[in-house]
C-alpha cells in the first residue's frame, strides 16, 4: 500500500508523516506536491501539519483550495482513507471535507506538549484500534475547535466525534481540554467515517525515544482499511 | 482603478481570544469603560470594474469561512481613501 503525505508551501510535518508511515509502521508513502491534480496509485492520503501559506487568511484556507484538493475530496467520496493532522485538520475543515473549524487557542498561547485523548468512536477505520487513553503531542497555536450547536448534535448522533481531550485518567475535566475546543472535541470524522482530522500529531508518536508509540493506534487503521479494499 | 473594500469578522457567538487579550490590555491603560473589542479583518481588493455578485463569490469561494466568519462588502463609490 501507499500513502500519498500532500506537501504545501509551509507543510512543516510532512517529513514526519513520511517517516513515521514508512520507517515505523512499515507502508509505502510518498510525497505529493500540492499543484498535482491526481491521486492514481495511492491507497491513503495524510494531510500534514505545518503552516501552509503561512497561515495567511485562515490556517489551511489557501491549502484547501490547491489542485490536489479537488483530487482528495474526489478521494474521499470513493470512502477512501484521508487523515488530516494540526495544519492538515485545519485543511480538511476548509476544504468542506469535515465539519466545524479551528481558532486561536483559548489561552492566545502557542501550546506544544503531550495531551491525552479518548475515542469516542469505536467503529471507524480510525478509531476503531484504540482501546485505551493515548498520550500523543500537540503543537499549535490555533486549535480551538468551534462548531454551531446544531451541527454539533448531528455529529454526536452521527458517531463523528472520533476524539476528546480527557486527563491521564480518561476523565474529561477543563484542565485536560489545552485549547479551549467545544466539548473538549481533538478529532472528529466525515460521515462515512473515513476521513479524520485532529488537532494532535499521531505521526509524532510513534517511535520510544520521542517518548510515546500510541500513535499507532490511531495510523495502524491505515493498515487495516486497505486489507479490506 | 476601484477599491472594493470586504470586512470579515468573526460571528458574535464565538470567543474572539485575540479580542480578550487585547481588550485586556486597553483595561489596565486605564480605558475602564471598555467592555469588549473584537478584532475582525479588512481586506481591500483592486479591481477594474465592480460586479458585487463577483466580489460576493470571492468572499464565499475563500475571504470568509461561512462556519466562523460573516463578511461585509463595501462598494467602490462609498469607499473613502
Amino acid at each position: 500500500m501507499k500513502v500519498a503525505v500532500l506537501k504545501f508551501p509551509g507543510s512543516n510535518c510532512d517529513q514526519d508523516a513520511l517517516f513515521s508511515l514508512r520507517d515505523d509502521l512499515g507502508v509505502g508513502a510518498e510525497y505529493v506536491w500540492h499543484e498535482e491534480h491526481s491521486l492514481a496509485g495511492f491507497d491513503a492520503v495524510f494531510v500534514p501539519g505545518g503552516f501552509s501559506y503561512g497561515d495567511y487568511l485562515r490556517c489551511g484556507a489557501m491549502a484547501s483550495r490547491a489542485p490536489v484538493m479537488d483530487a482528495v475530496k474526489k478521494f474521499a467520496a470513493e470512502g477512501r482513507p484521508v487523515i488530516g493532522a494540526c495544519n492538515g485538520f485545519q485543511i480538511l475543515c476548509e476544504a468542506g471535507l469535515l465539519p466545524g473549524a479551528l481558532l486561536l487557542n483559548a489561552a492566545q498561547r502557542f501550546i506544544c506538549r503531550d495531551v491525552f485523548l479518548k475515542a469516542e468512536n469505536h467503529a471507524s477505520m480510525w478509531t476503531q484500534g484504540v482501546d485505551k487513553v493515548l498520550r500523543i503531542p500537540i503543537a499549535h497555536g490555533e486549535g480551538r475547535y468551534v462548531i454551531d450547536a446544531e451541527t454539533l448534535k448531528k455529529i454526536e448522533g452521527s458517531g463523528q466525534i472520533a476524539f476528546r481531550y480527557v486527563t491521564a485518567e480518561g476523565q474529561r475535566s477543563a484542565e485536560a481540554n489545552p485549547n479551549g475546543s467545544t466539548d473538549d472535541i481533538a478529532g472528529v470524522l466525515n460521515e462515512g467515517g473515513n476521513v479524520l482530522g485532529l488537532m494532535p500529531h499521531p505521526e509524532r508518536a510513534t517511535k520510544e525515544l520521542l517518548g510515546s508509540t500510541d500513535g499507532f493506534a490511531i495510523l495502524n487503521g491505515l493498515r487495516l482499511v486497505v486489507a479490506n479494499l | 482603478m476601484l477599491t472594493v473594500r470586504v470586512y470579515v469578522t468573526l460571528k458574535p457567538s464565538l470567543l474572539d481570544s485575540a479580542g480578550r487579550t487585547v481588550s485586556g490590555s486597553l483595561q489596565k491603560l486605564g480605558y475602564t469603560e471598555l467592555k469588549g473589542a473584537r478584532i475582525g479583518k479588512l481586506i481591500e481588493l483592486e479591481v477594474d470594474s465592480y460586479d458585487e455578485a463577483r466580489v460576493r463569490e470571492m468572499c464565499d469561494k475563500l475571504l470568509a469561512n461561512p462556519v466562523i466568519e460573516d463578511y461585509r462588502i463595501e462598494a467602490p463609490e462609498t469607499v473613502t481613501a
